[in-house]
């Protein structure tokens, strides 16, 4: 099964489930693959510390104008709803860095003058930690757009393993595109406004992408009960419960998973998968 | 001559909008007979990114070869120079004086944008 674990609000220990769950799967025999795609700020590396084997760079497309065959008609920046493309009475100009490569404007182009030209935003690195096969993508520097990274972090996914994505925060493109991935998805929150607020804009975009979720309350003995009430009166599982306890920020902080807290939290965390997989079998 | 100045709304009263891209009209001004026709800039105020050269492209549309405004950033400012459109920063208060202070020779065109982007 392909598992997503993503919140819309940040901080609410995402990576903490993702890294701990995907260890505590791999030591109860599945084989397991865990792919980082917060391709923005990639951290469970950090956790998992994994031994990298390869990588390699990803590339998307930005439109290049043919000024030859150009006749500023306009209908290619009309569509970009990006403004990748405006049109001047004497120009186009193209921002490759606002550009998401969706080609419409190549589609609009009534004269054939745009042509793709290749541009590279990242990279993606895989290797192994323990048994877990682990990639993560990395965005270069200045580059705004996440979601061909994502692409080719998909393309790497093992169909042979049970796969743990940790989403990247919020509830933008990037979610969007890393839920499309999955079978489900566990959705990491926090008993605060905007924990609850958060939330409820990542229900509302699974729900319209009508991909199976669920919740988990982290530091759940803090802030109040509105989360708990939503769900209830939403229909949604709450799958896990974490309460709040400083070792788990101290192991946070020294680079060390969840897990290595000790048997609790690797149990609670399996229960988690085993609920939210309905139990099907380990691949 | 034209000059485009951001505006805050239509007609008398307008003051100066402190935003290029964002601005909610653009004041396109004579300043030979002292009229001015309002361009809506709706599109680019909403815009969720590349407002400022946008907006660039539609005063450059207008025939305007100066812009008045509060603030220029990089991107709208580099557009617009590239168009041969100077640029005054630091406008404020009516249109029509703006457009009288100009006529009066008083501004002085920015050699680089005074904002960062997404200001």
């Amino acid at each position: 099964m392909i598992l997503a674990v993503a919140s819309g609000k940040g901080g609410t220990g995402k990576t903490t489930v993702a890294t701990g769950l995907a260890l505590a799967m791999a030591s109860r025999g599945h084989r397991v693959q865990f792919l980082d795609c917060d391709v923005e700020e990639p951290n469970a590396a950090i956790l998992l510390k994994p031994g990298m084997e390869r990588s390699r760079r990803v590339a998307s497309m930005v439109p290049k104008i043919d000024t030859a065959k150009c006749t500023l008609c306009g209908k290619c920046s009309d569509f970009c709803r990006f403004n990748a493309l405006v049109t001047f009475p004497d120009r186009v100009d193209v921002f490759p860095e606002l550009c998401h490569a969706c080609r419409g404007c190549v589609l609009a182009c009534p004269e054939n003058a745009i042509s793709e030209a290749r541009v590279e935003i990242g990279t993606i690195e895989e290797g192994k930690a323990g048994d877990i096969r682990f990639a993560h993508g990395l965005l270069d520097i200045g580059q705004a757009r996440a979601t061909p990274i994502l692409g080719a972090l998909r393309a790497a996914i093992d169909p042979q393993r049970d796969v743990v994505l940790d989403a990247p925060p919020g509830t933008s493109c990037p979610f969007v595109e890393t839920a499309r991935m999955a079978d489900a998805c566990v959705l990491v929150t926090e008993p605060t406004p905007f924990g609850l607020y958060d939330l409820g804009l990542a229900v509302d975009a699974l729900r319209g992408m009508d991909i199976a979720f669920s919740v988990a309350i982290n530091r759940c003995d803090l802030g109040d009960d509105r989360v708990e009430r939503y769900c209830r009166e939403e229909g949604i599982d709450v799958v896990l419960r974490i309460q709040n306890d400083v070792d788990i920020a101290k192991a946070y902080s020294e680079g060390r998973p969840i897990t290595d807290l000790g048997e609790g939290y690797s149990k609670m965390l399996y229960e988690m998968f085993e609920r939210v997989s309905g139990g099907s079998p380990a691949r | 001559m034209k000059i485009a100045i951001t505006a805050d709304r239509k007609g008398d009263g307008a003051q100066v909008d402190p935003r290029f891209g964002r601005a909610k009209y653009f004041a396109v001004c004579d300043t030979d007979s002292g009229e001015c026709e309002y361009v809506d800039n709706a599109q680019n105020l909403n815009a969720m990114q590349g407002a400022g050269v946008q907006a660039a492209a539609a005063v450059a549309h207008t025939g305007a070869e100066v812009v008045i405004t509060g603030n220029c950033g990089p991107k709208a400012f580099a557009s617009l120079g590239q168009s041969g459109i100077k640029v005054v920063v630091g406008a404020s208060g009516g249109v029509a004086e703006v457009l009288e202070t100009f006529k009066r020779g008083e501004y002085e065109y920015a050699d680089q944008s005074n904002v960062e982007g997404h200001w």
